[in-house]
């Protein structure tokens, strides 16, 4: 028989070789979409904009030239460096925000719901709407004599001079709005794939309802709750439509400055440059996080 | 004073008001200079922008009279304008209507210019490729950069002299053969107008007569600013009590220095969605184009609306059609920027947007036919003499630089 082996593999041997090469291709064959997709619309434009933020520009002819201006870093960083503090701590408090009013909402259609899916889509179709249209209408509901103000201030709750748009508290509370889908998504998966025979045990040890709940389904939720940190989080520090149109004077956010910088002063160097310093900084964050929650868990749920 | 003017205008004046604003010959050995600079073989370098090459339309027959001669018209045509700016009835735009019935062409009349600066910046790409824009008329304003760089460029094609009729019979001194263009080459106005003082007398009873008003405490978070360069620009400066024509880098410090004190006080800074906040009293009172409040007054039931033109003058800016290059209508685009300035077309127009206007022959049909006295007798839409007199032109950038230190001056106000 082992006489055979040889004779048969030597007929079978072109045939199993083509599949073999076959086989080895798959991966990058499978993976050709992906890569090509990453090339053309973030590696490509990425680069582009690493090498624009060290180039030169006319600004009446924009053409750029590669002269290695570093300078343009500790120039933008020092002059919005207050504008990159604040919208740090927007979209952090926006986070925040978001995950307090989604927790309750996912964890009651996690566990209680009958018809989860309806009560998911529920949630999920105002933002079927376009984005700048409910923010838009945001900005007529909360106008300084709008319906809500002009009627409050009649009852005498208010102060005449009170007002919510054009405040810190109006940008925030936009960007939770706009962004509540993000974070409870994530929050929903995390919670639904929690074992129900893993509360039942925790009762038949006798924890309370209280316990189970910080015991068990917190700690099981977690990874949810990190994952839909980072997307809440991450678009929001670069938005710049909530502040646009909710904001005043002082709630410039950087995703402002940097469209400002492409679309108006056609400041090419200085906002990809701007752009750079958020990309890193939200890189280290990302990296920061990995490393105290673990690269696994993250990638479960993003 | 001559007999082409207008009555009560100083002809030195007219020529301040509308200058030239940017050596084209600059613009072109800018553009060399950068075209030259591209040859850097480094990779990173290869994902620069490219720098305007000199190849305008005109060289490439654009434009010329034998051009022209070959375009036959089309019946469609896509015409980008700023919003609140043309008649507009029951949600339709009667002039428009008129001019689709008489030749049978279809006008795609939209308004997404906002600002002429990002507007600019966004279609640039494709007018640099020589693609068509979507768009075979768009309007630009003297008064922001965009303009003289889309003459200099070669984007504008040259217009057909032999189709502006009514241009070259009805057309007002203010806008004919301005200096910005001169011969009309390129461009016919739209419309003029005046960046003054908009405020409420709902809650502002005082006369206002000063530009010192938006830079008042007592209005703290009610003042409304415009974040565009030139305009806030020029706002500070006419608060310092500077010409913003005459003005040196020093003067823009100093008027930088009061807007940036004024910064507490102001509720936002805002491109055209001004209006919006004004109507929601969410302000009081705001830098404004003059025309917008009117019509807001006067026809859309924001009665207690008002714009002054304070005595430090305001600034005065006139808006201009442009043909693009990559244009796919041209024929139609012609017909229609002259179509405008037919007597009765304009006083429809005018009667509804309360600018200034560009046909003075339209002043006795809107006061006569459309019985409409508060616009023909405005002396902001037919300026008289003490209108003009306190009318601003605008600073006039040299080059790049002059232009990059006017951004770096104004821009962090609103931006920071």
């Amino acid at each position: 028989m082992e006489q055979h082996v040889p004779a048969d593999l030597h007929g079978v041997e072109p045939p199993r070789r083509h599949r073999r090469l076959g086989r080895s291709a798959s991966p990058y064959l499978l993976g050709a979409p992906a890569i090509v997709w990453l090339a053309v619309f973030f590696v490509i434009p990425l680069v582009t904009m690493l090498s624009l933020s060290i180039q030169t520009c006319d600004s009446i002819t924009l053409a750029c030239k590669l002269t290695w201006h570093f300078a343009e870093f500790p120039n933008i960083i020092g002059r919005y460096n207050d504008t990159f503090v604040r919208s740090l701590v927007y979209a952090g408090a926006a986070t925040v925000a978001a995950l307090v009013v989604a927790f309750p909402v996912t964890y009651w259609i996690a566990f209680r719901a009958k018809r989860k899916n309806f009560f998911l889509l529920m949630l999920l179709v105002p933002f079927f709407v376009s984005f700048v249209i409910r923010t838009t209408a945001w900005y007529t509901l909360l106008a300084d004599q709008g319906t809500i103000l002009s009627t409050l201030k009649n009852l005498h709750l208010v102060p005449e001079s009170f007002h919510v748009l054009a405040t810190p508290l109006a940008v925030i509370g936009g960007l939770a709005y706009n962004y509540l889908p993000f974070t409870a998504l994530p929050l929903y998966v995390a919670l639904e794939r929690i074992d129900r025979r893993v509360m039942e045990a925790s009762h038949d040890l006798y924890a309370t309802r209280r316990v189970a709940f910080t015991h068990v389904v917190l700690p099981l939720a977690v990874p949810g709750i990190f994952a839909a940190f980072l997307l809440t989080f991450v678009p929001a520090a670069g938005d710049y439509v909530n502040a646009a149109i909710l904001g005043g004077t002082n709630t410039v956010m950087i995703g402002q400055v940097i469209q400002n910088k492409f679309l108006e002063a056609a400041d090419y160097p200085a906002a990809s440059a701007l752009s750079t310093v958020l990309l890193v900084l939200m890189l280290v964050g990302i990296a920061a996080y990995a490393k105290f929650l673990g690269s696994r868990t993250i990638e479960e749920y993003v | 004073m001559t007999d082409q003017q207008q009555p009560g205008i100083d002809p030195a004046l007219w020529r301040g008001l509308t200058q030239s604003r940017t050596s084209r010959r600059g613009f072109l050995r800018a553009a060399g200079v950068g075209a030259g600079a591209l040859s850097l073989s480094s990779i990173l370098a290869a994902c620069g922008t490219a720098g305007v090459s000199t190849s305008s339309a005109a060289a490439n027959g654009v434009g010329s009279a034998e051009w022209w001669s070959q375009q036959t018209e089309t019946k469609t045509l896509n015409y980008a304008n700023w919003p609140y700016y043309i008649d507009t009835a029951h949600g339709k735009h009667p002039s428009i209507d008129q001019f689709q019935q008489q030749t049978g062409i279809t006008v795609d009349y939209t308004e997404p210019i906002n600002d002429n600066t990002s507007f600019f910046t966004k279609i640039r790409p494709d007018l640099q490729a020589g693609n068509y824009i979507g768009y075979d008329v768009i309007v630009l304003t003297n008064s922001d950069p965009p303009l003289s760089e889309m003459i200099g460029f070669g984007w504008a094609v040259p217009l057909d002299q032999s189709r502006m009729t009514n241009f070259y019979k009805y057309a007002s001194p203010l806008v004919k053969d301005p200096a910005w263009d001169p011969g009309n080459i390129h461009t016919m106005a739209w419309q003029s107008g005046y960046t003054c003082i908009g405020y409420n007398t709902k809650y502002i009873t005082e006369d206002i007569t000063s530009i010192q008003s938006l830079f008042d405490p007592k209005y703290k978070g009610k003042i409304g600013m415009m974040g565009i360069s030139t305009e806030l620009g020029s706002a500070g400066l006419l608060a310092i009590g500077v010409d913003p024509a005459a003005s040196t880098p020093d003067d823009w410090t100093k008027a930088a220095e009061m807007l940036t004190q004024q910064k507490p006080l102001v509720r936002s800074y805002y491109d055209q969605d001004y209006i919006k906040a004004l109507k929601n009293e969410d302000i009081w009172i705001s830098m404004v184009w003059s025309g917008d409040v009117f019509q807001a007054a006067n026809y859309q039931g924001y009665d207690t609306l008002k714009a002054v033109i304070p005595q430090e003058g305001s600034m005065f800016w006139t808006d201009n059609q442009l043909i693009p290059v990559g244009v796919q209508n041209p024929v139609a685009a012609m017909e229609f920027m002259d179509y405008v300035y037919d007597p009765k077309v304009q006083a429809l127009i005018e009667d509804y947007n309360a600018y200034v206007c560009p046909v003075p022959a339209s002043k006795s049909i809107i006061a006569n036919q459309l019985k409409d006295p508060t616009v023909a007798d405005s002396p902001t839409v037919f300026p008289d003499a003490q209108m003009v007199s306190r009318s601003k032109p605008y600073y006039q950038f040299k080059n790049s630089q002059d232009l990059d230190q006017w951004n770096s001056t104004f821009q962090p106000i609103y931006t920071g």
